[in-house]
């Protein structure tokens, strides 16, 4: 009998043959390579800014992925995740094809938590694939050398390489949000760009509620700060508080907006296409 | 409903849709047994596909219940299981081939149905282009993947919505002898169209939809014996013929169409009656042609006019009372 495997196996050989994916993936390839070659052009002597990270930039690539991180936040990664989670559902409604998947064998619900499953592989692997090629092209440019931590004790390369990808791990936890509240606009919209801007827009107005003034009590508890949870990793001893509060903060942005679009989608009459 | 060899492929009951003040399918009761070619005609907007969509489980009905060999398809798609087909025109993913689109839906399906490709790309005579992407496919050639789509899941039950709709008059042909050898092997078909021609050809059993309401259920046979044979008549007279004919019993719709007098009887006896009588009114006869009426004919009585009330049409006197014949319930 068909399963959720069934549907995550051909969600993602469909990711293959969409433009949208390789758009996604174009960019954590190409971003972190424009980002190397424009702290190589500005010459070891300039300043990058000032920001978590930046005087390591030309001593360490590993500061690379970190700082990529931090920019990545605003909407680069949000962006990319949307791509797919935001088209999921709306791509089906595009092309006509609920019907056609809606009676065959598989009940709804095994085919939203495929797709769901589908879309968190493409985010997961997209955050991976960016902060690889940053370690790669970083340490072309700066070198695989040991890294300070925000408490300002040295971590050598190898331990510091460790703690880059522990970092991306924790950067997934809004990251999931982000698809959960992707695939509810997905699943509402039934327009893939309404839902992909949405999705975005969503982002956005965390980051802008988050510089208000007047609003600083709610910075905690906002969807766009926990995007420097990993922050907590680079701390020795290692501040765990930030990367708690973001599962939880997290959760209570994805949960309710899962739990939404999984409603929708079970539920919804598939009157169109 | 339980018969002797299990249920039956397809039994609604009371079937309705509203969409706010809309009324798109104002309760439908249908009954398609085992063997049935079974046609579901009504004008553009009249609910067929909302009502295909219901049966299929894509849409929740607002009332009533859909059984599919017994088992709801709201409640679970192992009601599906042996029935397949489309509604509307049928859709694939454009940017994969014919190959890999019934690929994906035979995982979906399970079983041996991925084993089928070939088989049902052969079927419908795509073999040839089975790797060219969808979205390069013209009409014709989705609705023959449509069927071969359907085919996959080795269905008993097959539902198709228009599937001749926008052919060319060869795969119109084409898809008609298709029909025709699946319906052959065994399979029950539930046929929504509004090509009477195509329906009158491949199906024993209709429903004809009106307003989201049926207005007649049954054999397409029952109902041209029950609207009566029209004749054509031309005498020596005719202005007395006219009068003649409306006095005689057994004679009614007695009018006069492009110069000859039109009238439908209740049998050969009324006729013979008839007969004799206008010869002793003075109005000889010069022709008196008998004509059966095609479904085209009963069609149009059935569909067009006023609104049915209470779910007989609006010249329910012209048309058959058919044992099978639904009474559903008016729109609000």
């Amino acid at each position: 009998m068909p399963t959720i495997a069934t549907v995550y196996r051909w969600e993602l050989f469909k990711l293959r043959y969409q433009k949208r994916t390789y758009l996604g993936l174009g960019a954590c390839v190409l971003v972190p390579i424009m980002f190397v070659l424009a702290i190589h052009f500005r010459g070891g002597g300039d300043r990058h800014g000032d920001f978590a990270f930046s005087s390591y930039l030309d001593r360490s690539g590993l500061a690379v992925p970190l700082v990529m991180l931090l920019f990545g936040a605003v909407w680069l990664f949000p962006l990319i995740t949307a791509l797919v989670a935001g088209d999921i559902v709306a791509s089906e409604d595009h092309n006509g094809t609920l019907k056609t998947i809606f009676t065959r064998s598989l009940e709804r619900g095994q085919i939203f938590t495929g797709k769901l499953l589908a879309a968190a592989t493409y985010a997961i692997g997209a955050i991976f694939l960016a902060g690889t090629v940053a370690v790669v092209a970083g340490s072309i440019q700066s070198g695989f050398n040991s890294l300070q931590s925000l408490s300002g004790t040295t971590v050598t390369a190898p331990k510091a390489l460790e703690l880059v990808y522990v970092s991306l791990l924790v950067y997934l936890i809004p990251i999931a949000a982000i698809v959960c509240i992707g695939l509810l606009l997905s699943s509402i919209t039934r327009n893939s760009a309404a839902a992909v801007v949405g999705t975005l827009m969503v982002s956005l107005l965390f980051q802008v509620i988050g510089i208000l003034p007047g609003l600083g009590s709610l910075q905690p508890y906002l969807l766009s700060t926990q995007f420097n949870a990993w922050q907590g990793l680079l701390r020795t001893p290692i501040d765990w508080s930030p990367i708690i509060r973001a599962a939880w903060v997290c959760a209570m942005y994805g949960l309710p907006s899962l739990a939404a679009a999984y409603l929708v989608f079970l539920r919804r009459d598939v009157a169109g296409g | 409903m339980n018969w002797p060899h299990g249920p039956v492929p397809l039994e609604v009951r009371g079937l309705v849709k509203r969409y706010g003040e809309l009324t798109a399918v104002a309760g439908v009761d249908l009954t398609v047994n085992t063997g049935d070619v079974y046609g579901y005609l009504g004008p553009n907007g009249a609910g067929k596909t909302t009502s295909l969509r219901m049966m299929l489980g894509l849409i929740r009905p607002t009332e009533g219940s859909v059984r599919l060999f017994g088992q709801d398809p709201m409640q679970s798609v192992r009601a599906l299981q042996g029935v397949a087909g489309f509604v509307e025109a049928p859709t694939f993913y454009p940017y994969l081939s014919a190959r890999r689109n019934l690929e994906l839906l035979g995982s979906f399906d399970g079983g041996d149905a991925r084993r089928r490709v070939d088989e049902a790309l052969a079927t419908v005579e795509l073999t040839g282009r089975a790797k060219d992407r969808v979205g390069g496919y013209s009409h014709g050639m989705r609705q023959r993947l449509g069927i071969a789509a359907a085919l996959l899941r080795d269905p008993k039950l097959l539902l198709l919505d228009e599937p001749a709709t926008g052919l060319d008059p060869a795969g119109m042909r084409d898809m008609r002898l298709l029909i025709r050898r699946l319906a052959d092997q065994g399979m029950t078909v539930v046929l929504s169209s509004h090509l009477l021609a195509e329906v009158e050809e491949l199906c024993n059993r209709v429903a004809i939809v009106r307003s989201g309401a049926i207005v007649y259920e049954g054999e397409i046979a029952e109902l041209q014996r029950g609207a009566g044979t029209v004749y054509r008549l031309s005498t020596t007279d005719d202005t007395r013929a006219l009068s003649v004919a409306r006095a005689q019993r057994g004679i009614s719709d007695v009018r006069t169409e492009h110069g000859r007098i039109v009238f439908k009887a209740e049998g050969d006896p009324a006729v013979a009656e008839l007969s004799q009588a206008l010869i002793e009114g003075g109005a000889l006869i010069h022709m008196l042609n008998p004509e059966t009426v095609t479904l085209e004919d009963l069609f149009f009585s059935l569909t067009e006019g006023a609104p049915p009330v209470d779910g007989q049409p609006a010249d329910a006197a012209a048309v058959p009372e058919s044992p099978a014949a639904a009474t559903p319930e008016a729109s609000p």
